[in-house]
């Protein structure tokens, strides 16, 4: 009861703090998938290149998300403001499953219809925006939707170094010993993650290719 | 030997083998010194079991794979001469019925290669009204269809027009009719059959089975390990004594003696 009574007393603060938290969430998710899908291209085209890029992804992946925060700080462009740096360090961590997709779904395309493509006078660049790229639509969907959860919920971290979103609650709840405070980041992080999985895979089944 | 100025292209055989081999990287020799012509108007069977190497020399065709020596000549030229973008629409390409993309209706499959042409719309609807009434599908019923919406005889026809959308002089069939039950497959064959007078295509199609080479074949070139072991007119391959041909002789033989037998 006297939580409810809480929320409804926050309910600004709270609004405010998920905006944020969707802005950081959403800024990061824009940016990997730039970013991801073309490098999720190139494993596919250029095999040395796949190791050294899966490897740093995988790399930035294992770095623990309060540390990469810190070490992020320091430097000059991105330190400047606290939203900029969160972005940045969500977007490193979206990127492995979006990358890891993106070449699983184009490496999954039947070789017998890139063939045919190919035999059909096709140019490389006809072949992966006309052929490769919209039937792995649905894997690079599911590594999206991967992303996004993983991402709402490390984002909750961006509050140690000041950008805002539901994590602000949970820090001062900790500092304060205070439950309510916690659930009040926790719960709407919880909510945006399942919503988000939902609606993406509403959207990953619609464009999975008939067989 | 002839000197190689200006080839006039009316004149010359449509597809020409001159010493054609290929090796994979690792090797191994999936096509040794092949030698054949086929003219204009023709209908050559490559016939041979599964790994005989006749996949490989259909991509030489239309240079899905280069020649590791040797080589193959299209029109007179040299396919290595070729842009292969240009000569791969220039060429009609068939292959199992897996081939069709599922992402597009088979009004998208069909008009692929006039769109990739950047035909005016009118134009490419026309044509491929034109080729599905050629197929003998009905052209309200099916031009929304998605590939995995049709049987497996609907979409061998589907196939067989969004090759010949644009109308191109040489038509290469890498088993077309193979994932066909006997039944749609005898009919897939007639209509092809009646297609093949009427269009007048040099056309290349690979098999294993021998009865649909004597059914369209105007030639048979009988593949063997990596090599033409030789090449026939249906009528000659049925006296033929080598024993790869006799093999497959016997084989229908056999096979229309049991249908008496019934």
């Amino acid at each position: 009861m006297s939580l409810i009574n809480f929320f409804l007393r926050h309910q600004g603060e709270i609004a405010e703090a998920t905006l944020e938290h969707i802005w950081l969430v959403g800024a990061a998710m824009l940016l990997a998938i730039a970013i991801g899908v073309p490098l999720g291209v190139i494993v596919t085209r250029k095999p040395w290149l796949s190791k050294p890029i899966l490897g740093s992804a995988n790399i930035a992946e294992t770095i623990p998300s309060l540390a990469l925060f810190g070490f992020l700080l320091p430097v000059p462009w991105l330190g400047d403001r606290a939203d900029r740096l969160a972005i940045t360090a969500l977007t490193l961590y979206a990127l492995l499953p979006i990358i890891r997709n993106t070449a699983a779904g184009i490496a999954g395309v039947d070789p017998a219809v890139r063939e045919a493509a190919r035999g059909m006078g096709m140019t490389q660049r006809q072949i992966l925006f006309q052929v490769e790229l919209p039937l792995s639509l649905s894997t690079v969907l599911a590594g999206v939707r991967v992303a996004t959860v993983l991402t709402i919920g490390i984002a909750t971290i961006a509050a140690a170094v000041g950008a805002g979103g539901l994590g602000e609650f949970i820090f001062r709840g900790l500092a304060m010993v205070n439950d309510q405070l916690i659930l009040a980041g926790a719960i709407p992080a919880a909510i945006l993650a399942l919503g988000a999985d939902f609606i993406l895979s509403v959207f990953e089944r619609r464009l999975r290719p008939a067989r | 030997m002839k000197a190689e100025t200006q080839p006039d292209p009316a004149r010359e055989p449509a597809i020409e083998f001159r010493h054609a081999s290929y090796r994979l990287p690792d090797g191994r020799e999936l096509l040794r010194d092949v030698n054949l012509t086929v003219g204009r108007g023709e209908t050559l069977v490559l016939l041979g079991r599964s790994g005989a190497g006749k996949t490989t020399a259909l991509k030489l065709i239309n240079r899905l794979l280069d020649p590791s020596a040797g080589e193959v000549r299209v029109e007179g030229r040299s396919t290595l001469a070729w842009d292969p973008i240009a000569l791969r629409r220039h060429v009609g390409y068939v292959i199992q019925e897996t081939g069709l993309f599922p992402h597009f209706t088979v009004e998208q499959n069909i008009s692929l290669v006039p769109r990739l042409e950047r035909w005016p719309e009118e134009r490419t609807r026309a044509r491929v009204q034109e080729l599905l009434a050629l197929v003998g599908l009905d052209h309200a019923e099916f031009l929304k269809r998605y590939p995995h919406q049709l049987s497996g005889g609907q979409r061998q026809r589907v196939g067989v027009a969004r090759a010949l959308a644009a109308d191109p002089p040489i038509l290469l069939m890498d088993e077309p009719f193979g994932e066909l039950d006997p039944l749609t497959r005898d009919e897939v064959q007639g209509e092809f059959q009646a297609l093949q007078k009427r269009l007048g295509k040099t056309i290349v199609i690979v098999t294993h089975h021998v009865d649909e080479a004597l059914l369209l074949a105007t030639r048979i070139g009988l593949m063997d390990a990596g090599r033409l072991a030789a090449s026939y007119s249906p009528k000659e391959f049925r006296a033929a004594t080598d024993p790869v041909a006799a093999a497959y002789v016997a084989h229908i033989r056999m096979h229309e003696k049991s249908r008496e037998d019934e």
